[in-house]
């Protein structure tokens, strides 16, 4: 399945470039990125549904949670359900919406703490160096050693079902491969010569760390993160199709697709959106974020 | 021995072309070479000397390159010949040794192999046969332990016996042509010295026509029988090594000597040449050394001087020699 | 070089015994006594007892963890709660079943992903590339599940040509290689292999396009060699990377089959897991992620050692 590449780390730190004058080299990676057509396209398409989830309770014109049996299991384009009806009677507008706050929730919150406790980890091996380096870095490499999808599922299997208890056992899988990034990146800038320079002048660690080395480490971490939401969207939802994420009747696309598998018979159409609506976030985040690394890519 | 040159070109021009810009590479250029015969190829960066090197075995990125003008290589009119039927002469009649050896052959083969791979694709003998000769070569190379050496990987080698494997590869087949690119640029002086003799004395016991591209004035004294020298695309003097390294005619050419530490110059300035080569994307008006030039006039900016011939066997393109006949 | 491959295994064993333990602790996240985890509800008390002591859950951790070891090495990995009986053996075949899934499906995404990835890589820059590209992209950001779904649509309730679910006709769990297992193979492999493809896909596209900007390239040229002997040359570059890749996406496979086998209802390790799951059967929660991540472990290292064994640039000092 899915595999959080092992040498990720290595060609990240070759991004972390030696330091220029930031406008210069934030514009250029400006520039780029509107030249790409394919990732503003996507961008675009983000913010759309960011947009439409937030704006949920505004926007969706029936409530998530309640359904009428009479209309179960209605049509797209059925008399005042634009998308059709689950197996509940449920609105499918309604539900993919709302589906998507707890999806997105589920999805981007185990990346961005793994990217704050992973990053810092990372950061204090690579700078650190020495003893306090090999045991974080020996412990993260027993960690690596599990599939992400095995290590997720036993992890929830084991502490149960639920939102926290997802975000949670995905931050888990997260933060290895993140620290492992960090750290490269942060020992390629560490013994690039400015920082050298500095500290021969004296510098406080602390202070050397904030003005040289983190501005050049969170550049392609941060990037490297961002490919990592696609999949995290993928898992999350996907445990939540095995029953260990959201729990019913709240909407979640994960689950939706799990309870409309029996409606694959008679309308296999609506059966698939939510699976349709995760397959288009994902995929816009992977192009946002390759787009990202090719416009970071001074030398491409 | 036959008649016909072995490379003939008249108005060689050669350009790449991509989305921003075109660059012209070689701006008509003229070459002889009979059999036998070691012509050396003189130039900074970016005076098109490799270009032209590549161009004789049309091996530029097909692509993006652009050739024109007329070109004869051992009786083949390479402008003419199809894509399809150049793999046939390339290693065979026309053979090639690269600058870098480290980068030039491939690092998963052994050296061996890499030799017997170009004597089996074009001879079709067998392989263990073709062993056979890759050892012999290797020995006519003057590798040592040429039996172990077979089976080494290129990173196992030191620079110059990189450098001799790969001379062994590009003679292996006989070729009538050697064009070589820079070849001891990346070696030690004192191997680079074993190096130029043994390409010397290759040449001499094969027969083989060689044109050898380089910077370096010194090399071109030691192995050339002519002396071509290029700047920004253009031939700007041919003739012996002898009478040119005695008596240069071309401004640059007398720049480049000038240039050139000798012994008994210590103490001495070093005469430099001022200015840098022009850009080869934006066509140029007249004379391309001009700008750089002590002796520059308004009529040099006018017009690319034509070739002129001071002496026999000698070419110049410079109005103010031009004046001088 | 066999140094270097007994060092090796010597370095996995650490890793190997630190994972063991990562599964030992698993058992302990489950909420409630690490007993009720072990045996089914109504088991008689002197048969609980019985438990306690062999586990040693009354003393220290480090002791709990030594003598489960002792039974893991001794190949008892536990009763399974819910069928009453060692989880062994039924893990066993269910891994047989997986491993056929994850084969095809990998062999089929290594194919897929080497043709565009080689594709890709000789046209870098023209809309053939991007396009590729682009569908690689795609392939990994497909929920797999949802694919499977898809294409049960397509084929099964929609044209009626493959089955929806199973690993073959009736109840048997035996597999065979005939065209009565095989229409149940298709789908799942086919939904297997597309993450596998697009990653490959883009791995290669990489590397061949690396290794064709590289000057012996020029010389291979040069020295008369026709595209087939270039290509030998460019796939002799490419494969130590690639087979790595390659292993790494087996072993992910393994693991990470549960979704499509979930879907499928393909009865491996996956499928086995969700029961597990569901069921709240942790000791065959535990003994499936045991095995599958020791799987996983042994697996990188045959990489590793096939990487090393191909590639002439690694040291082997």
């Amino acid at each position: 399945m899915t595999a959080i590449p092992k040498d990720a780390g290595v060609s990240v730190a070759a991004d972390a470039q030696a330091w220029e004058p930031e406008n210069s080299y934030w514009r250029g990676v400006g520039r780029r990125l509107l030249r790409d057509r394919t990732t503003l396209v996507c961008s675009a398409v983000l913010l759309a549904i960011l947009v439409i989830i937030v704006l949920a309770p505004w926007i969706a014109p029936y409530e998530p949670n309640v359904g009428r049996a009479i209309i179960r299991l209605k049509p797209i384009g059925f008399a005042g359900h634009v998308l059709g009806t689950d197996e509940l009677g449920r609105d499918m507008l309604t539900r993919l919406i709302y589906g998507g706050r707890y999806s997105w929730l589920i999805g981007i919150s185990p990346v961005l703490m793994a990217f704050a406790i992973g990053g810092i980890l990372g950061i204090v091996a690579g700078f650190a160096g020495g003893k306090v380096n090999m045991a974080i870095m020996r412990v993260t490499d027993v960690f690596y050693a599990f599939p992400s999808v095995l290590l997720a599922v036993s992890v929830s299997g084991m502490i149960g079902a639920g939102i926290l208890n997802v975000i949670l056992s995905l931050t888990f899988v997260f933060i290895p491969p993140i620290i492992r990034v960090a750290e490269s990146v942060t020992t390629g800038v560490r013994n690039l010569e400015y920082v050298q320079a500095a500290r021969s002048t004296g510098a406080s660690p602390l202070s050397i760390i904030f003005t040289h080395v983190l501005p050049n480490v969170l550049g392609p971490v941060f990037v490297y993160a961002t490919g990592l939401v696609g999949l995290s969207m993928i898992v999350a939802s996907g445990l939540s199709f095995l029953g260990l994420g959201v729990k019913p009747p709240d909407p979640e696309w994960g689950l939706m697709l799990s309870s409309l598998r029996t409606a694959i018979y008679n309308q296999p159409l609506i059966a698939t959106l939510p699976g349709a609506c995760i397959f288009v976030t994902s995929m816009c985040f992977n192009f946002v974020s390759d787009g990202l690394r090719t416009a970071m890519d001074v030398r491409a | 021995m036959s008649r016909q040159p072995l490379i003939r070109a008249r108005g060689l021009h050669v350009s790449f072309v991509s989305r921003d810009a075109t660059i012209a590479a070689v701006n008509g250029i003229d070459l002889d070479l009979n059999e036998g015969q070691v012509l050396c190829v003189l130039g900074e960066s970016g005076s098109g000397k490799s270009v032209t090197l590549r161009a004789l075995m049309r091996l530029n990125p097909k692509a993006k390159t652009v050739m024109r003008g007329e070109l004869n290589v051992a009786g083949h009119d390479m402008m003419a010949l199809p894509e399809s039927k150049l793999p046939a002469l390339r290693g065979k009649v026309v053979s090639m040794i690269f600058q870098e050896p480290m980068t030039a052959l491939d690092p998963v083969f052994p050296i061996g192999r890499q030799i017997v791979e170009t004597i089996v694709r074009h001879d079709g003998v067998s392989k263990a046969d073709a062993r056979q000769r890759a050892l012999d070569l290797l020995d006519l190379v003057q590798i040592p332990s040429a039996k172990m050496r077979l089976n080494a990987y290129p990173h196992e080698l030191s620079g110059g016996l990189r450098q001799r494997a790969m001379i062994a590869m590009a003679i292996s087949c006989r070729p009538r042509l050697l064009l070589a690119d820079e070849p001891t640029t990346a070696l030690d002086a004192t191997v680079q010295i074993q190096v130029l003799l043994l390409l010397r004395q290759l040449q001499e016991e094969l027969g083989m026509g060689v044109v050898f591209v380089t910077h370096d004035l010194g090399v071109a004294g030691e192995i050339a029988d002519r002396v071509a020298v290029m700047y920004a695309g253009r031939i700007v003097e041919q003739g012996s090594v002898s009478s040119l390294l005695a008596r240069p005619l071309h401004p640059y050419t007398q720049g480049l000597l000038g240039a050139t530490v000798q012994p008994g110059s210590r103490g001495a300035r070093l005469t430099t040449i001022p200015g840098a080569p022009p850009d080869l994307r934006r066509p140029m008006q007249g004379c391309a050394f001009a700008p750089r030039c002590p002796q520059a006039e308004e009529s040099c900016r006018a017009a690319v001087p034509e070739f002129c011939h001071p002496a026999p066997g000698r070419t110049v393109r410079c109005i103010k020699v031009m004046e001088t006949l | 070089m066999l140094s270097y491959i007994a060092r090796r295994i010597l370095y996995m064993i650490p890793i190997a015994l630190a994972v063991s333990l990562v599964c030992f602790l698993l058992i302990h996240l489950a909420p409630g006594d690490p007993i009720a985890a072990m045996v089914p509800p109504d088991t008689p008390p002197d048969v609980v007892a019985q438990v306690r002591s062999d586990y040693g859950l009354d003393r220290s951790l480090p002791v709990q963890f030594e003598l489960w070891l002792e039974h893991v090495v001794h190949g008892d990995l536990g009763m399974s709660i819910t069928r009453g009986r060692p989880i062994l053996p039924d893990l066993i075949v269910a891994s047989g079943n997986t491993l056929i899934l994850a084969v095809t499906g990998g062999i089929l995404g290594f194919v897929l992903g080497c043709v565009f990835g080689g594709i890709a890589g000789v046209c870098r820059g023209t809309w053939i590339d991007r396009v590729l590209l682009g569908a690689a992209v795609a392939g990994v950001s497909i929920p797999h599940y949802w694919l499977g779904m898809v294409l049960v649509i397509i084929f099964s309730v929609g044209m009626h040509l493959l089955p929806a679910m199973g690993a073959g006709p009736g109840t048997s769990s035996v597999w065979a290689w005939d065209w009565a297992h095989i229409q149940f193979l298709i789908l799942p492999a086919l939904t297997l292999c597309v993450i596998p493809a697009g990653l490959v896909t883009r791995t290669v596209r990489g590397l061949v396009s690396d290794i064709m900007s590289q000057d012996y390239i020029t010389t291979l040229r040069g020295k008369g060699l026709r595209w087939d002997g270039i290509a030998r040359h460019v796939f002799l570059n490419a494969a130590p990377t690639v087979i790595a890749v390659m292993g790494l996406q087996l072993a992910n496979l393994m693991g990470g089959s549960i979704l499509v086998e979930t879907v499928f209802a393909w009865p491996g390790t996956g499928s086995m897991l969700n029961d597990a799951i569901f069921q709240r059967d942790f000791p065959t929660l535990q003994a499936a992620t045991l095995v599958l991540a020791l799987f996983f472990v042994v697996l990188n290292l045959a990489v590793d050692l096939v990487q090393t064994a191909i590639d002439p640039r690694i040291s082997r000092s």
